[in-house]
Protein backbone atom coordinates (compact mmCIF):
# COMPACT_ATOMS: atom_id res chain seq x y z
CA UNK A 1 0.00 0.00 0.00
CA UNK A 2 1.66 3.24 -0.91
CA UNK A 3 0.67 6.41 0.77
CA UNK A 4 0.86 9.60 -1.54
CA UNK A 5 0.92 13.14 -1.30
CA UNK A 6 -0.69 15.08 -4.28
CA UNK A 7 0.87 18.42 -4.99
CA UNK A 8 -2.43 19.50 -6.40
CA UNK A 9 -4.62 19.75 -3.59
CA UNK A 10 -1.74 18.45 -0.39
CA UNK A 11 -4.01 15.43 0.52
CA UNK A 12 -2.16 12.50 1.88
CA UNK A 13 -4.07 9.57 1.25
CA UNK A 14 -3.41 5.82 0.64
CA UNK A 15 -3.27 4.51 -2.86
CA UNK A 16 -7.02 3.59 -3.22
CA UNK A 17 -7.88 7.18 -3.23
CA UNK A 18 -5.60 7.77 -6.66
CA UNK A 19 -5.25 5.78 -9.72
CA UNK A 20 -1.69 4.82 -11.58
CA UNK A 21 -1.36 6.42 -15.05
CA UNK A 22 1.84 4.83 -16.39
CA UNK A 23 5.49 5.73 -17.01
CA UNK A 24 5.88 9.60 -17.06
CA UNK A 25 7.95 12.44 -19.52
CA UNK A 26 6.98 10.24 -22.26
CA UNK A 27 8.17 12.36 -25.52
CA UNK A 28 5.32 12.23 -28.28
CA UNK A 29 6.58 10.95 -31.73
CA UNK A 30 4.78 13.04 -34.48
CA UNK A 31 3.65 12.91 -37.67
CA UNK A 32 6.91 13.08 -39.10
CA UNK A 33 8.54 10.62 -37.02
CA UNK A 34 10.11 7.41 -37.76
CA UNK A 35 7.87 4.25 -37.87
CA UNK A 36 9.66 2.55 -35.23
CA UNK A 37 10.57 5.80 -32.82
CA UNK A 38 6.40 6.02 -32.93
CA UNK A 39 6.05 2.15 -32.40
CA UNK A 40 8.74 3.16 -29.04
CA UNK A 41 6.94 6.20 -28.07
CA UNK A 42 2.99 3.95 -28.14
CA UNK A 43 4.37 0.54 -26.80
CA UNK A 44 7.90 0.06 -25.24
CA UNK A 45 7.92 1.02 -21.70
CA UNK A 46 10.47 1.27 -18.60
CA UNK A 47 9.84 -1.89 -16.32
CA UNK A 48 12.86 -1.17 -13.61
CA UNK A 49 12.84 -2.96 -10.25
CA UNK A 50 13.78 0.22 -8.12
CA UNK A 51 13.25 3.72 -9.22
CA UNK A 52 10.63 4.79 -11.08
CA UNK A 53 8.91 7.89 -12.35
CA UNK A 54 5.04 7.28 -13.24
CA UNK A 55 1.80 9.36 -13.51
CA UNK A 56 -0.97 9.57 -11.34
CA UNK A 57 -4.26 11.00 -10.96
CA UNK A 58 -5.89 11.93 -7.43
CA UNK A 59 -8.48 10.25 -8.89
CA UNK A 60 -11.45 10.44 -5.94
CA UNK A 61 -9.85 13.89 -4.71
CA UNK A 62 -9.16 16.70 -6.81
CA UNK A 63 -9.20 15.05 -10.09
CA UNK A 64 -5.89 16.34 -11.36
CA UNK A 65 -2.54 14.85 -12.51
CA UNK A 66 0.35 14.37 -11.29
CA UNK A 67 3.89 12.89 -11.51
CA UNK A 68 5.45 10.85 -9.05
CA UNK A 69 8.49 9.20 -8.11
CA UNK A 70 8.77 5.40 -6.02
CA UNK A 71 10.70 2.53 -5.98
CA UNK A 72 9.04 -0.71 -7.02
CA UNK A 73 10.78 -2.76 -5.01
CA UNK A 74 10.52 -1.26 -1.63
CA UNK A 75 7.30 1.08 -2.30
CA UNK A 76 8.98 4.26 -1.22
CA UNK A 77 7.54 7.27 -2.28
CA UNK A 78 10.11 9.50 -3.06
CA UNK A 79 8.30 12.47 -3.96
CA UNK A 80 5.01 13.69 -5.80
CA UNK A 81 5.66 17.09 -8.26
CA UNK A 82 3.45 18.81 -10.87
CA UNK A 83 2.27 17.23 -14.18
CA UNK A 84 3.48 20.44 -15.79
CA UNK A 85 6.82 19.07 -15.90
CA UNK A 86 9.69 17.65 -18.22
CA UNK A 87 11.96 16.04 -15.75
CA UNK A 88 12.39 15.20 -12.11
CA UNK A 89 12.66 18.60 -10.33
CA UNK A 90 16.36 18.92 -8.00
CA UNK A 91 14.67 18.11 -4.64
CA UNK A 92 12.80 14.99 -6.27
CA UNK A 93 16.27 13.79 -7.56
CA UNK A 94 18.15 14.47 -4.27
CA UNK A 95 15.35 12.54 -2.26
CA UNK A 96 15.84 9.60 -4.97
CA UNK A 97 19.92 10.12 -4.21
CA UNK A 98 19.77 9.66 -0.89
CA UNK A 99 18.64 6.54 -1.22
CA UNK A 100 20.27 5.32 -4.46
CA UNK A 101 24.09 7.70 -4.61
CA UNK A 102 24.18 6.33 -8.28
CA UNK A 103 21.06 6.80 -9.62
CA UNK A 104 20.57 8.34 -13.01
CA UNK A 105 17.21 9.45 -14.93
CA UNK A 106 17.32 6.78 -17.80
CA UNK A 107 15.53 9.31 -20.28
CA UNK A 108 18.70 12.02 -19.48
CA UNK A 109 20.90 9.72 -20.70
CA UNK B 1 -42.00 23.00 -13.33
CA UNK B 2 -41.90 19.53 -12.18
CA UNK B 3 -41.55 18.61 -8.22
CA UNK B 4 -38.29 18.02 -6.94
CA UNK B 5 -37.63 14.18 -6.06
CA UNK B 6 -34.93 13.20 -3.84
CA UNK B 7 -33.44 9.64 -5.33
CA UNK B 8 -34.74 8.01 -2.38
CA UNK B 9 -37.23 9.38 -1.28
CA UNK B 10 -35.68 10.77 1.78
CA UNK B 11 -35.14 7.51 3.13
CA UNK B 12 -33.73 6.84 6.78
CA UNK B 13 -32.46 4.12 9.06
CA UNK B 14 -31.92 4.23 12.84
CA UNK B 15 -31.82 0.84 13.92
CA UNK B 16 -28.22 1.00 14.48
CA UNK B 17 -25.30 2.11 15.87
CA UNK B 18 -25.91 5.40 14.09
CA UNK B 19 -28.98 7.34 12.09
CA UNK B 20 -28.60 7.48 8.27
CA UNK B 21 -30.65 10.16 6.35
CA UNK B 22 -30.86 10.92 3.02
CA UNK B 23 -31.46 14.64 3.12
CA UNK B 24 -32.61 17.59 0.55
CA UNK B 25 -33.55 17.91 -2.24
CA UNK B 26 -30.58 20.27 -1.70
CA UNK B 27 -29.74 23.12 -4.42
CA UNK B 28 -26.15 22.05 -5.59
CA UNK B 29 -23.90 24.42 -7.82
CA UNK B 30 -20.55 23.22 -9.57
CA UNK B 31 -18.37 26.61 -10.31
CA UNK B 32 -14.89 26.23 -11.63
CA UNK B 33 -12.75 29.17 -12.28
CA UNK B 34 -9.69 30.25 -10.49
CA UNK B 35 -10.08 30.17 -6.30
CA UNK B 36 -7.49 33.00 -5.92
CA UNK B 37 -9.45 35.76 -7.89
CA UNK B 38 -10.47 38.15 -5.76
CA UNK B 39 -13.71 38.74 -7.97
CA UNK B 40 -15.13 35.21 -7.26
CA UNK B 41 -14.42 35.69 -3.48
CA UNK B 42 -16.81 38.51 -3.51
CA UNK B 43 -19.60 37.24 -5.70
CA UNK B 44 -19.23 34.02 -3.65
CA UNK B 45 -20.11 36.15 -0.79
CA UNK B 46 -22.34 39.03 -2.28
CA UNK B 47 -24.65 35.76 -3.32
CA UNK B 48 -24.67 33.58 0.02
CA UNK B 49 -23.34 35.42 2.22
CA UNK B 50 -20.23 33.29 2.98
CA UNK B 51 -16.36 33.46 2.67
CA UNK B 52 -14.38 31.54 0.10
CA UNK B 53 -13.29 28.35 1.83
CA UNK B 54 -9.71 27.22 2.58
CA UNK B 55 -8.42 23.98 0.84
CA UNK B 56 -10.27 21.02 2.52
CA UNK B 57 -12.76 23.22 3.66
CA UNK B 58 -16.57 23.79 3.82
CA UNK B 59 -18.62 26.93 5.29
CA UNK B 60 -21.82 27.04 6.18
CA UNK B 61 -24.58 28.76 7.50
CA UNK B 62 -27.15 26.11 8.28
CA UNK B 63 -28.91 27.40 5.14
CA UNK B 64 -26.03 27.56 2.49
CA UNK B 65 -22.54 25.85 2.00
CA UNK B 66 -19.24 26.67 0.33
CA UNK B 67 -17.28 23.71 -0.28
CA UNK B 68 -13.73 23.40 -1.94
CA UNK B 69 -13.48 20.89 -4.34
CA UNK B 70 -10.47 21.45 -6.06
CA UNK B 71 -7.81 23.54 -6.55
CA UNK B 72 -9.95 25.25 -9.23
CA UNK B 73 -13.81 24.08 -8.28
CA UNK B 74 -16.50 24.85 -5.81
CA UNK B 75 -19.64 23.50 -4.47
CA UNK B 76 -22.01 25.61 -3.83
CA UNK B 77 -25.13 24.07 -1.33
CA UNK B 78 -28.20 26.17 -1.10
CA UNK B 79 -31.88 25.13 -0.61
CA UNK B 80 -33.38 23.83 -3.52
CA UNK B 81 -35.92 26.48 -4.45
CA UNK B 82 -33.32 29.19 -4.43
CA UNK B 83 -30.84 27.31 -7.27
CA UNK B 84 -32.31 28.61 -10.30
CA UNK B 85 -31.90 32.49 -9.26
CA UNK B 86 -28.46 32.00 -7.02
CA UNK B 87 -27.15 30.40 -10.35
CA UNK B 88 -28.53 33.56 -12.74
CA UNK B 89 -26.71 36.10 -10.03
CA UNK B 90 -23.32 33.88 -10.37
CA UNK B 91 -23.69 33.85 -13.76
CA UNK B 92 -24.56 37.43 -14.19
CA UNK B 93 -21.64 38.78 -11.70
CA UNK B 94 -19.14 36.17 -13.60
CA UNK B 95 -19.88 38.12 -16.88
CA UNK B 96 -17.06 37.32 -19.48
CA UNK B 97 -14.24 36.17 -16.85
CA UNK B 98 -13.26 32.55 -17.73
CA UNK B 99 -15.33 31.18 -15.00
CA UNK B 100 -18.49 28.69 -15.37
CA UNK B 101 -21.38 27.57 -13.04
CA UNK B 102 -23.59 24.85 -13.59
CA UNK B 103 -26.99 23.61 -11.90
CA UNK B 104 -26.02 19.74 -10.87
CA UNK B 105 -28.75 19.58 -8.23
CA UNK B 106 -30.34 16.57 -10.02
CA UNK B 107 -27.12 14.99 -10.72
CA UNK B 108 -26.33 14.41 -6.84
CA UNK B 109 -27.43 12.58 -3.71
CA UNK B 110 -26.58 14.18 0.21
CA UNK B 111 -26.92 12.25 3.28
CA UNK B 112 -26.61 12.94 7.12
CA UNK B 113 -24.59 10.37 9.66
CA UNK B 114 -25.60 11.16 12.49
CA UNK B 115 -24.85 10.01 16.44
CA UNK B 116 -21.95 9.26 18.39
CA UNK B 117 -20.60 6.79 16.29
CA UNK B 118 -20.98 9.17 12.90
CA UNK B 119 -17.09 8.87 12.52
CA UNK B 120 -17.10 5.44 13.08
CA UNK B 121 -19.35 4.23 10.46
CA UNK B 122 -17.61 6.40 7.87
CA UNK B 123 -14.15 5.34 9.05
CA UNK B 124 -15.38 2.06 7.73
CA UNK B 125 -15.77 3.55 4.07
CA UNK B 126 -13.68 6.04 3.79
CA UNK B 127 -9.65 5.71 3.49
CA UNK B 128 -9.53 8.94 5.69
CA UNK B 129 -8.54 9.77 9.05
CA UNK B 130 -11.18 10.91 11.03
CA UNK B 131 -9.90 10.94 14.34
CA UNK B 132 -11.51 13.60 16.30
CA UNK B 133 -8.41 15.31 16.36
CA UNK B 134 -7.50 15.05 12.40
CA UNK B 135 -11.05 15.83 11.15
CA UNK B 136 -12.45 18.57 13.03
CA UNK B 137 -15.58 20.74 12.20
CA UNK B 138 -15.83 22.11 9.08
CA UNK B 139 -13.37 19.73 7.30
CA UNK B 140 -14.14 18.63 3.73
CA UNK B 141 -12.90 15.85 2.02
CA UNK B 142 -13.34 14.85 -1.22
CA UNK B 143 -12.64 11.17 -1.58
CA UNK B 144 -13.98 7.76 -2.00
CA UNK B 145 -16.62 5.74 0.17
CA UNK B 146 -17.06 1.86 -0.83
CA UNK B 147 -16.62 1.87 -4.11
CA UNK B 148 -18.09 5.41 -5.07
CA UNK B 149 -17.04 8.76 -4.93
CA UNK B 150 -18.06 10.82 -2.75
CA UNK B 151 -17.25 14.00 -0.34
CA UNK B 152 -18.09 14.93 2.74
CA UNK B 153 -17.71 17.14 6.17
CA UNK B 154 -18.03 17.64 9.74
CA UNK B 155 -20.96 19.85 10.27
CA UNK B 156 -20.22 19.36 14.49
CA UNK B 157 -19.09 16.43 15.86
CA UNK B 158 -21.54 13.46 15.86
CA UNK B 159 -23.19 14.58 12.19
CA UNK B 160 -21.93 14.41 8.76
CA UNK B 161 -23.22 15.30 5.43
CA UNK B 162 -22.18 12.86 2.65
CA UNK B 163 -22.78 14.14 -0.86
CA UNK B 164 -22.75 11.43 -4.16
CA UNK B 165 -23.53 10.79 -7.34
CA UNK B 166 -27.74 10.68 -7.80
CA UNK B 167 -27.18 7.34 -9.82
CA UNK B 168 -24.88 5.51 -7.07
CA UNK B 169 -27.62 7.06 -4.13
CA UNK B 170 -29.13 3.28 -3.32
CA UNK B 171 -25.88 1.48 -2.93
CA UNK B 172 -24.73 4.57 -0.85
CA UNK B 173 -27.65 4.43 1.60
CA UNK B 174 -26.90 0.45 1.62
CA UNK B 175 -23.24 0.79 2.33
CA UNK B 176 -23.90 3.12 5.32
CA UNK B 177 -26.63 0.65 6.61
CA UNK B 178 -24.50 -1.86 6.36
CA UNK B 179 -21.90 0.20 8.54
CA UNK B 180 -23.89 1.72 10.85
CA UNK B 181 -26.31 -2.01 11.54
CA UNK B 182 -26.91 -3.01 15.42
CA UNK B 183 -23.70 -3.99 17.45
CA UNK B 184 -21.12 -3.23 14.61
CA UNK B 185 -19.58 -0.43 16.99
CA UNK B 186 -15.37 -1.02 16.89
CA UNK B 187 -14.96 1.76 19.45
CA UNK B 188 -12.01 2.76 17.66
CA UNK B 189 -12.38 6.68 18.24
CA UNK B 190 -14.32 5.90 21.66
CA UNK B 191 -15.24 3.37 23.87
CA UNK B 192 -18.12 0.73 22.28
ZN1 LIG C 1 -5.41 16.15 -5.19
Amino acid sequence: MLILTCPCCHVTAEETEFHGGGEAHLKRVGPDGAEGDFESYLFMRQNPKGVHLERWRHVYGCGKWFHMARDTATLEVFGSYAAQTLAPPDHIVDAIRKRHPDWQWPAAS
Amino acid sequence: MSEAVTALKNARYDAGIATISEIGPLGMITIRGDLEAAFLRKVINKTVGLERPESGMCNSDGTSAVAWMSPDELLLICPHAQVAEVLSRLLAAFEDTHTLAVDVSGARAAFRIEGTHAREVLAKLAPVDLAPAKFTPGMFRRTRVGQVPAAFWLLEDGAFQVVCFRSVAQYMFDQLKVAAQPGSAVGHFSAP
